[in-house]
């Protein structure tokens, strides 16, 4: 049975990963590659790094890190953060990512999308969508840009729609209404997603429990889930999550 | 030597790491027949459209694989090259597979037992009805979980070495004498997947 994924993602700048309390007081959290073997070896489905420095200067560091925390990581891997071109995807792929994850630089050219998978396949590009909708209906929350600085005016739905049909693998979606809350995922936003495209959707933003996996999982019809500062307050680690996501009935890999 | 054919079908990268970090000491990324026929072991990776192996044709490589794997040589096809096994593809219907398996691979169906099915078929799932003589999946038991991302798939046959369930049972592992091939990725599939290619390394 195809099984649920738990994606462990690491927030990465200048080489080191990072987490924010509520995004401030961000504090030095340790080695990239070292923590996502650990991920791995506690069964994450995947590991997601995302380079939050993304500066025309951070970009050797990163593909450092990058080939680095790929050299023994036998689970898929995913890069984001910075990338603006198909010569930026292929210098990640070329370090060992298995997927690039864009988000600002294809609102800003879409045909990058195609540019991208044109070459490396199609699973190998994930559209990352930071979304905000206030307390409005689902299908009209907007898609944000710049960190979730700038509002586009373009609709999630249809975004991840184009993104589909332009070639998109997979959709990462982040509820910014949601992030950092811990009060769980916004699962109207992610089923409504999910309902409109055929591709994966990976539900991001409001982690907090256990529970709040399992959620997304049914009510939210998500096919991943991104796990990040959920880890890093010492809640639980992957195995621990998994198996209480499991026995909320809900299929998962869960590795002996 | 491992002859890693290249055609230019996605990213190589991983393939190699993981050949290499179970030991695999001459490792060669190529799209030279004269490689394949010299090669002690073939891997033909392989992520994207089927269209892609029409270059295998164009570069003379087909027959290569074809003499190389009468003469024995252990050949493993990863992905789209599991598919490259068998007679062709919907997917490229103008583009000719090896045809050492018979049938054609097709797309998931839109819909199955009555409920909608998502594709691409991405993520984890398990492996079922693994065939105990099978030399590629020694040690590895039904139930264990292996990482697949393709829309198109292999039917089932007397030479399915494994099935995996979406939308209806299809071969996730092929396997006839020396030639043997794989729809999910070995190399991202943790610890399952390095068995598989730690047993490859040791045929």
């Amino acid at each position: 049975m195809l099984t649920k994924r738990i994606i462990a993602c690491l927030d990465v700048r200048g080489g080191r990963v990072v987490k924010g309390i509520q995004f401030v007081d961000i504090v030095d959290a340790g080695d990239p590659a070292e923590l996502a073997h650990r991920h791995a070896r506690g069964g994450a489905d995947e590991i997601v790094l995302l380079d939050i420095t993304a500066t025309h200067e951070g970009r050797g560091t990163l593909l450092e890190t990058v080939k680095r925390t790929a050299a023994q990581l036998f689970v898929p891997f995913t890069v984001g953060g910075g990338i603006r071109s198909a010569e930026d995807a292929a210098a990640v792929f070329d370090a060992g990512a298995d997927k690039v994850s864009i988000n600002s630089s294809a609102i800003a050219r879409p045909e990058l999308i195609g540019e991208i998978g044109g070459s490396f396949g199609a699973q190998a590009v994930i559209v990352a969508i930071d979304a905000r909708r206030g307390n409005a209906d689902p299908h009209t929350a907007e898609v944000y840009v710049s960190g979730g600085r700038k509002p586009t005016g373009r609709r999630v739905v249809e975004w991840a729609r184009e993104a589909e049909e332009r070639g998109a693998g997979e959709i990462l979606l982040t509820s910014m209404d949601a992030d950092g809350t811990r009060n769980g995922f916004d699962c109207e936003l992610t089923r409504a997603v999910s309902e409109a495209v055929q591709i994966p959707v990976i539900a991001s933003g409001g982690a907090g429990s256990a529970a709040h996996f399992a959620e997304v999982f049914k009510a939210g019809k998500a096919d991943a889930a991104l796990a990040a500062s959920i880890f890093h307050f010492g809640v639980t680690d992957s195995r621990v999550l998994k198996a209480e996501v499991a026995a909320a009935g809900v299929a998962m890999r869960l590795p002996c | 030597m491992i002859a890693v054919i290249d055609y230019k079908a996605g990213n190589l990268t991983s393939v190699v790491k993981a050949l290499k970090f179970l030991g695999a000491q001459d490792v060669v990324v190529t799209q030279a027949p004269e490689d394949v026929l010299r090669a002690d072991k073939i891997v033909l990776p392989g992520v994207g459209h089927f269209q892609a192996t029409q270059l295998l044709e164009d570069l003379k490589l087909t027959a290569a694989v074809r003499e190389a794997v009468a003469k024995g040589t252990p050949f493993l096809g990863i992905c789209v090259g599991l598919q490259w096994l068998y007679e062709g593809s919907t997917e490229a219907p103008e583009t000719n597979g090896l045809g050492h398996f018979a049938g054609m691979c097709e797309h998931f169906p839109a819909t199955f037992d009555n409920n909608d099915l998502k594709s691409p078929h991405v993520g984890w799932n398990s492996l079922e009805d693994v065939r105990p003589d099978s030399r590629l999946l020694r040690g590895v038991a039904p139930g264990e979980f292996v990482y697949f991302t393709h829309s198109w798939r292999a039917p089932i046959s007397d030479d399915t070495a494994a099935a995996t369930m979406y939308g209806g049972a299809f071969t996730a592992a092929v396997e006839r004498g020396n030639v043997m091939g794989v729809q999910f990725h070995p190399e991202k599939s943790a610890e399952t997947g390095m068995k598989v290619l730690k047993n490859f390394l040791e045929l």
